[in-house]
């Protein structure tokens, strides 16, 4: 079952790429995508029963060979993939056929296929170097589905992507060579176990150095997010919520990794400066990027800032260093991918009637777009952090971990910056709401494309009431990822 | 002394520098495309010298030789050479595009483009 969850993707874009354009490429994907949910839920189950999934590739025993590892925190993450693509892929149908022309459709579905194989990859495996395939492998996928946008922009920003990925790629490469000239191993559970003896050597701190910046170009953290914003902007729009709700929740996942289990948190907060480097830059990101997405007039554009400051909360859970902190950025970003998938959802269901998403075109669209507008508002409501919305619970639990170490501050900062995103929000919604429209009449998306918007905004309120799920998962994996790196190897 | 004893790190650094600053500093986008490259294959370096053993042989079973290169690296980047690869044809087919639709493979010109009205 486990690694049939990658393997799945990765063979389904092969047989997608052979289909005739249509709509046959895309009902394949769909189906493929709704069989890694199918499998993700049932490895998930099966992780909370026995606690670790272990798969040796080739029946080689680790660490000579590539070992397929899930505990709670990636099992969490490759529901989370899975749930988002079997989501947006129903939804990509109809919106890309839109945006895309058709004979590219077999090309283009192989693409997302194998986006998701990556991403599925990275989630799953318990190798170092296997990140780094796994991490291309999606990243090349990503570059070209950025690539098919519609405005020419879409190319350059996709170049620049590309530009900036490779580096951030190639660092990580270079800490994991580092990584292995002193370690003679790969597999993540070995390196862990063997590093504490050489930790004090200046190799270590050279790798780990290049590990984060490399990571940290990938997850787009305040200042190296410069790719973000043209990426999210032009790129098609199902490919910008499948990619704004996964991609950088990934890197963010590699990161964690990397500093629990790894290198340890002795080391990395001990011994490396990575509290004083991540806190502020978290913090600077979330308010400049909410700032600049004040003043945005492409309302997609908007939200790529806005995800940038958000992830600058994933990052400063991460940086809080306690168990409480990590729990809250796992809890984010899981609760962040389901709010900007439905808001992301919300506006490819009006790229799809007007073809922009310029704040012009909202004028009078609460009376043109009702169901569209209103999940637009409902997942605005849980991006700022309303009680009863997934946004509410991960700012809870982040709130209470600022507190529990007394850095009152951050509690500040972390109001200030939903405030800041109750303003660019109410922008929308003063446009959309209280402007009238030179026409009105009315010009609903179809059911094909509101179906998934509104189960996503429905999920959004489900995990808002109802946390048992998402919590239980991810203080488990808090506590798994801190008690593992106490006693050694895992 | 100890400069010269790891002269192909010093290499790949050089070499690294040389790639990204390639990258920063041209506008041409073939250019950064070469650049990258550069970059990549220093890291390439990087990796097989750390499976270098001195006075070491090609990593085959055979009588007489006791002292073998760690073959693992270059398998590593044998993959990240066809990782490399695939970057690089992305990245050119991309270049092609961004000429088709804008005429100019200069980054100042084409942002000069995206900014007429």
């Amino acid at each position: 079952m486990l690694p049939l969850i990658v393997v799945a993707p990765m063979l389904g874009a092969a047989v997608a790429a052979l289909l005739p354009p249509g709509r046959l490429p895309w009902l394949w994907a769909t189906a493929v995508s709704w069989f890694m949910l199918w499998a993700a839920v049932g490895l998930a189950a099966q992780v909370m029963d026995l606690g670790v999934l272990s798969y040796w590739m080739g029946g080689w025993a680790p660490p000579i060979g590539i070992e397929y590892r899930l505990d709670p925190a990636n099992a969490l993450l490759a529901l989370l993939i899975a749930l988002l693509a079997a989501v947006v892929l129903p939804f990509a149908g109809p919106s890309l056929a839109a945006e895309v022309p058709e004979r590219k459709s077999p090309w283009l579905y192989a693409a997302m296929l194998l986006f998701l194989a990556g991403q599925m990859g990275i989630s799953v495996t318990g190798d170092a170097f296997n990140v780094f395939v796994f991490l291309e492998i999606s990243s090349l996928a990503t570059y070209t589905l950025i690539g098919l946008g519609r405005n020419r922009r879409a190319l350059t920003a996709s170049f620049s992507y590309l530009i900036m990925g490779t580096v951030g790629a190639t660092f990580f490469l270079i800490g994991v060579g580092l990584l292995y000239a002193l370690t003679g191993t790969l597999n993540m559970a070995d390196l862990a176990a063997r590093l504490p003896d050489v930790a004090a050597t200046r190799t270590v701190h050279t790798a780990y150095a290049f590990i984060v910046v490399g990571v940290c170009l990938k997850l787009a953290l305040f200042p190296l997010h410069l790719w973000l914003p043209n990426a999210y902007t032009y790129a098609p729009s199902a490919v910008t919520a499948l990619m704004a709700a996964t991609a950088t929740k990934v890197a963010i996942y590699v990161l964690i990794r990397f500093i629990y289990t790894v290198f340890g948190p002795s080391f990395a907060f001990g011994e490396m400066p990575t509290v004083q480097l991540l806190v502020p830059l978290a913090i600077v990101g979330l308010l400049s990027t909410s700032v600049v997405a004040i003043g945005q007039a492409n309302i997609k554009r908007m939200l790529a800032y806005s995800s940038v400051a958000q992830i600058g909360y994933m990052v400063l859970g991460i940086g809080m260093a306690t168990a409480t902190g990590l729990t809250a950025a796992l809890l984010h970003v899981f609760n962040h991918a389901l709010m900007k998938g439905a808001l992301f959802l919300a506006l490819g269901c009006i790229a799809y009637r007007f073809g922009t998403t310029q704040i012009d075109t909202f004028r009078g669209l609460g009376r043109r777009m009702p169901w569209t507008m209103a999940a637009f508002v409902a997942g605005g409501l849980s991006l700022i952090g309303v009680p009863l919305t997934v946004g509410f619970i991960s700012k809870w639990y982040l709130v209470s971990a600022a507190i529990e170490l007394g850095w009152w501050p951050i509690v500040a900062v972390i109001i200030v910056g939903s405030l800041l995103a109750v303003i660019y929000i109410w922008r929308v919604v003063e446009v959309a709401y209280l402007q009238p429209a030179e026409d009105t009449t009315r010009c609903e998306a179809p059911l094909a494309l509101l179906v998934p918007t509104w189960l996503l905004v429905g999920l959004n309120f489900w995990f808002g009431i109802d946390t048992r799920v998402t919590v239980g998962i991810a203080e488990r994996a808090a506590t798994l990822l801190f008690s593992t790196a106490a006693g050694g190897a895992p | 002394m100890s400069f010269l004893a790891h002269y192909n790190y010093h290499l790949a650094i050089i070499l690294a520098m040389i790639g990204l600053y390639t990258m920063i500093s041209r506008t041409n986008l073939v250019k950064k495309v070469a650049g990258l490259n550069i970059f990549q294959v220093s890291v390439f370096i990087l990796f097989i010298s750390l499976g270098v053993l001195d006075g070491g042989t090609v990593p085959i079973l055979k009588e007489g030789y006791s002292a073998y290169s760690n073959p693992l690296p270059h398998v590593l980047i044998l993959t990240a050479i066809v990782v490399g690869v695939a970057t690089t044809a992305v990245a050119l087919a991309l270049v092609v595009r961004i000429h088709e639709a804008y005429g100019t493979v200069e980054e100042d010109q084409v942002q000069a483009k995206d900014e007429e009205p």
